[in-house]
């Protein structure tokens, strides 16, 4: 299934400008070891063979259920996981192939957002040595006077107070912690940013601020998401392109509103039947998957989503779908539909 | 607590330190007609059996006692932590390794190895370092060197949960060496729980020393330590309880006090206090 996609640039057309981060046939199985010898007995296949591109100045939204491998496929292209294959291009360098000191560069155009602005500030820190610690490894200030400076800069663009720097994090809410992550991701100056599912922690009135302020640093600084997250109705908004994850595999990739006007897959169907639509006059048919999300150590035969698919035919359980381009830009991975 | 407790081992330590220059009677100056004697005004603590004063002797063992304690607790926590650190590191091998070390070290018995260690090596250092400083020097040794497993462990569950945190991705992420992984954000988070550790292996190392004095291994006899003024009264409990009873109480006092200190550091340095 993955070798026609690797040779092809999945989800764009081939005449577009050179993407400025290609992801090719990436592959993430994690090891189960038991037994007295702990052995290898068992792999999670956590991200079975993902391809896609995004261009520079793009959101490409990444969207599926708890498990997909979202989160892995982002911190593989970032190679905070190593991954288990395949290929990370990254204006026009291989990521898998850097060492320590290609990484160490590579991480300067490369940023991440996390999920839980809990757990992703260091509680004996000061924000000001939260952010300003990426302008000490890559010596991107002369002085002290300079950092503070800069993080003075950056927690105001992220919205908060220059007197915010001498505090700790457990001083502030969850909104502020992740504008306070948002500020030490820019710190370098990024070209990409990860951002792995970074509203989810949040309230509902604030994962609003948080997006509006990822759009407007977006427009301010020319940024190129990688937008994580488990709800739809989050990505809408912020994406130009949505990518659909089930089991580890993209299932279906299009401009953000074809895939909710028109979905292809089966599964894109399902998952956006569940977002609510603000207006009680529009009757929906909700589509209700059976079963739970299959076991990532032994995933289905053939076409991963066979076993929970409404149209699911014998021959989905035998062969593989590959990812194809149904109309212009809206690729989709099923053998009925599109 | 915690200031109580400060306060009281700032007096202990403060009488340690200062006490010889103020009460200035010494430590063996032996006087028969006054043995055995209860507390006095010429005596305060009273006297022992060879008539000798149980206040500088005390003053003079507490020195000994205590900075015993605090060295075998460094040398306790520095191992600790270095091997701790190390394995929680390092994944595989290196760790197995160093575990199955830590392990070998807990169920090792230790008073008799303790008693090994100093019958084999008290003449040499001795030679080296003279008679107290070598006793001095093998006591800190022996007690750090069998207390550091504890802090091993705690350091290296600590690392092990610590460096998937977020906050260390996301230091990773930014390109942050391992070194600076461990020293900024991993061992800063990892230090609450230690340094109570560390304030027990103080109370636990007077108490060993008390113990290796008791057996008569720790320093020369003519020595007044905690522990070793303690073994002498230990034939006399019946005649002159105080013999036994003030060095005790030092003692049992001292180690509370640091216990209790131990905790309130730990709070203190907690950012996450509520002042």
């Amino acid at each position: 299934m993955s070798a026609p996609v690797a040779s092809r640039a999945a989800g764009t057309a081939p005449d577009a400008a050179k993407p400025l981060l290609s992801v090719r046939d990436l592959r993430k199985h994690f090891a189960i070891r038991g037994g007295i010898l702990s052995r290898v007995v068992d792999k999670v296949h956590a991200v079975d063979g993902v391809s896609f591109d995004i261009k520079a100045g793009e959101t490409l939204g990444v969207v599926g259920e708890s498990g997909c491998g979202k989160s892995t496929t982002g911190r593989c292209i970032l190679r905070l996981i190593e991954p288990s294959s395949g290929e990370v291009w990254f204006q026009d360098a291989d990521v898998m192939k850097m060492d320590r000191n290609a990484l160490q560069a590579m991480r300067r155009d490369m940023q991440i957002i996390f999920q839980d602005p809990y757990a992703s500030l260091n509680p004996r820190l000061t924000i000001g040595a939260i952010i300003g610690e990426a302008l000490i490894i890559h010596k991107l200030v002369k002085s002290r006077q300079a950092m503070e400076d800069r993080v003075v800069q950056l927690l105001e663009t992220v919205g908060l107070r220059p007197d915010h720097m001498r505090r700790f994090p457990h001083e502030f809410s969850g909104g502020q912690r992740q504008r306070i992550g948002i500020a030490r991701a820019l710190a370098v100056e990024p070209k990409l940013l990860i951002c792995d599912e970074p509203v989810s922690a949040l309230d509902v009135s604030i994962q609003a601020q948080v997006i509006n302020l990822l759009e407007d640093l977006q427009e301010q600084f020319g940024l190129t998401y990688l937008f994580i997250a488990h709800d739809l109705s989050v990505v809408e908004h912020i994406s130009t392109r949505i990518a659909v994850m089930y089991l580890g595999r993209v299932v279906e990739i299009a401009p953000a509103a074809e895939l909710y006007d028109t979905p292809l897959h089966p599964y894109s169907e399902a998952l956006l039947s569940a977002v609510p639509i603000p207006d009680p006059t529009i009757k929906r048919k909700r589509i209700m998957l059976q079963g739970d999300v299959p076991n990532p150590i032994r995933p289905p035969s053939g076409c991963h989503f066979h076993t929970r698919c409404p149209i699911a035919k014998p021959d989905c359980a035998t062969r593989v779908p590959e990812l194809r381009e149904s109309k212009p830009g809206h690729w989709v991975s099923c053998h009925y539909r599109g | 607590m915690a200031l109580v407790s400060a306060l009281a081992l700032a007096v202990i330590l403060f009488a340690v330190l200062a006490g010889p220059f103020i009460w200035r009677v010494p430590i063996n100056e032996i006087d028969f007609a006054a043995k055995l004697q209860g507390p006095s005004w010429k005596h305060p603590l009273g006297t022992d059996d060879l008539g000798q004063d149980l206040l500088s002797r005390l003053i003079y063992g507490g020195r000994i006692s205590i900075a015993v304690g605090f060295a075998a607790m460094v040398v306790a926590i520095f191992f600790g932590v270095l091997v701790g650190a190390i394995a929680g590191m390092s994944s595989g091998r290196v760790d197995a390794a160093l575990m199955w070390v830590t392990d070998l070290f807990l169920s090792l018995p230790q008073l008799p190895l303790l008693l090994l260690v100093i019958y084999l090596f008290r003449e040499p250092v001795k030679g080296v370092l003279g008679v107290e400083g070598g006793a001095f020097v093998l006591i800190v040794a022996v007690i750090g060197g069998t207390r550091w497993m504890s802090a091993a462990r705690l350091v290296r569950a600590q690392f092990l949960s610590l460096r998937e945190k977020e906050f260390v991705e996301a230091a990773r992420a930014l390109g942050a060496s391992r070194l600076r992984q461990v020293t900024q954000h991993i061992l800063p988070n990892a230090l609450g729980p230690v340094i109570v550790v560390a304030t027990i292996d103080v109370a636990a190392a007077i108490i060993a020393e008390s113990t290796l004095s008791f057996l008569g291994l720790g320093f020369p006899s003519d020595v007044p330590t905690w522990g070793s003024v303690l073994r002498d009264a230990k034939d006399y409990l019946d005649i002159a309880p105080h013999w036994a009873l003030f060095p005790g109480a030092l003692i049992f006092i001292t180690v509370l006090a640091i216990n209790f200190i131990g905790d309130g550091l730990r709070d203190a340095l907690d950012p996450r206090r509520v002042l």
